[in-house]
């Protein structure tokens, strides 16, 4: 079996989880929003998930709103916030490292005429709090910052932002898909008015995600129709893939603290042992604010793409960068944002660890991956040129 | 400009132009032109990076209006 360490991507599906959708596929095949008893035992799962979902976040069930995933979920509550404040203002304040689900929709309505505030983040891709506040205007109508980042795992400081915001009078939303069920996540200690994740991240089925909205914050729906989600989300309930949300998102809120620490430890075993055994690796993000369950990296003069099929090749699965941006043969703009030169951000690499991590799994990473980088390494040229040989790299983080 | 290949990419946003670019161009043969429409005016950058790095021809960038064409040629 590889060594998975691609659970940004995706996270395996919990038995328990699937074992609880099971049903919903065929005896209770009903429709929930039926008045006779076909529709009872599905309706009422979804309720039961929309409980489970709602304690995972410390939220109140009514302000849980079940979409297809964390991408809908981001786009209703940026679309829905400024479609229903148009009146209010134009203007929307955001960072530059933000995920494609919220950058693409916040360009489609900058093409629509609205202002936006690009914010700029820090070497270790941190958004300046006292940037926020000094872009705020009357015309201010949504701030969108990500608690966290899925390419370098750097932690935001949402608090403080949502204090801004708050203080403001203008709703917060953060892309929160790296984070719900990984780190603990109290939507009112966080005090963001939503929040947009999926069951994916924390090992329920694909398809399937949600939103959270503060009672109170007015939003119009992305998809008009029928009375599902209480008129915000028309459409038939997913109802299968919503159970397996509910039960995988008990499950996390069960397991996140002992996960949360024994994940910090694997990583930081990670990150130490590969800055110290690798020549010109950097570790990319924030050393101190970083989720549990990330370890990035950007190695000079290796591709990273190269470097990721060279992995696999030897057991071990893991992620180059953005894939997306890979795939466009561009500089990831998180890793560009955050100040590292195309030659050295193309080596960019991500490995996130799960459930099934253990120590020996990091430990085989720690053997096999120095050499890997070294075998790649060699055949630059210009490394060859520059060092020598191996003896002249150094190890840098920052 | 003649063209092959239309690719229409109007409405998406960076880097899905040049992602869908990458997809189209291998279902081609060398020497076909391929013509990509556009209105994220970050194209333009994307367009000539992702030429230079895949080894193929931006052969033109015409804008008309909102709309930008770029005329690649299949190497």
């Amino acid at each position: 079996m590889p060594i998975y360490l691609d659970h940004i991507a995706a996270t395996p599906l919990l038995t328990a989880a699937k074992d609880a959708m099971m049903p919903f596929w065929d005896e209770s095949f009903g429709n929930p929003q039926s008045r006779h008893e076909v529709g009872d035992a599905p309706k009422a799962a979804i309720e039961t998930a929309r409980k489970s979902i709602a304690e995972l976040i410390g939220a109140d069930p009514r302000e849980i709103i079940f979409t297809a995933s964390a991408s809908e979920a981001n786009n209703l509550a940026i679309k829905g916030i400024l479609s229903s404040h148009k009146k209010r203002g134009r203007h929307i304040i955001t960072s530059v490292i933000e995920h494609f689900s919220v950058a693409h929709p916040i360009k489609r309505m900058e093409q629509e005429g609205y202002q936006v505030t690009w914010l700029p983040v820090d070497q270790t891709g941190r958004v300046n709090p006292a940037d926020v506040k000094n872009a705020i205007c009357k015309e201010t109508v949504l701030i969108s910052i990500a608690h966290a980042n899925n390419e370098i795992g750097t932690i935001q400081p949402i608090q403080e932002i949502a204090k801004i915001a708050n203080a403001s009078g203008v709703p917060f939303h953060t892309d929160a898909a790296a984070t719900v069920g990984v780190i603990p996540f109290d939507i009112n200690s966080l005090g963001v008015d939503l929040a947009g994740f999926s069951a994916q991240q924390f090992y329920g089925p694909k398809g399937v995600g949600a939103l959270y909205l503060r009672r109170g914050t007015r939003i119009f729906p992305l998809i008009d129709g029928g009375i599902q989600e209480g008129g915000r989300r028309a459409g038939t309930e997913n109802v299968p893939a919503i159970v397996g949300m509910g039960v995988a998102g008990k499950a996390a809120r069960e397991n996140l603290t002992h996960e949360h620490k024994r994940l910090s430890n694997l990583r930081d075993h990670l990150i130490s042992g590969l800055i110290k055994k690798v020549n010109r690796i950097h570790l990319t993000g924030d050393r101190q604010y970083r989720l549990p369950h990330i370890a990035s990296f950007a190695v000079e003069y290796v591709d990273g793409e190269a470097l990721i099929r060279a992995l696999s090749r030897s057991g071990i699965i893991a992620a180059a960068g953005s894939s997306c941006s890979a795939d466009a043969l561009k500089i990831s703009p998180t890793l560009t944002a955050i100040g590292y030169p195309a030659n050295i951000a193309q080596g960019a690499i991500v490995m996130s660890l799960g459930k099934d991590t253990t120590r020996e799994d990091i430990d085989t990473v720690l053997s096999v991956f120095p050499e890997v980088v070294s075998s790649l390494q060699e055949i630059s040229p210009i490394y060859s040129e520059l060092s020598g040989g191996a003896s002249a790299a150094s190890s840098q983080s920052r | 400009m003649t063209s092959d290949v239309t690719l229409d990419t109007l409405g998406l946003f960076c880097p899905l132009p040049v992602i869908l670019t990458s997809k189209k161009i291998k279902e081609m043969i060398a020497g076909q032109i391929l013509l990509v429409l556009s209105d994220d005016i970050g194209v333009k950058k994307d367009m000539v990076v992702w030429c230079e790095n895949s080894g193929h021809e931006l052969l033109q960038i015409v804008e008309e209006g909102t709309t930008i064409q770029c005329y690649v040629l299949k190497k």
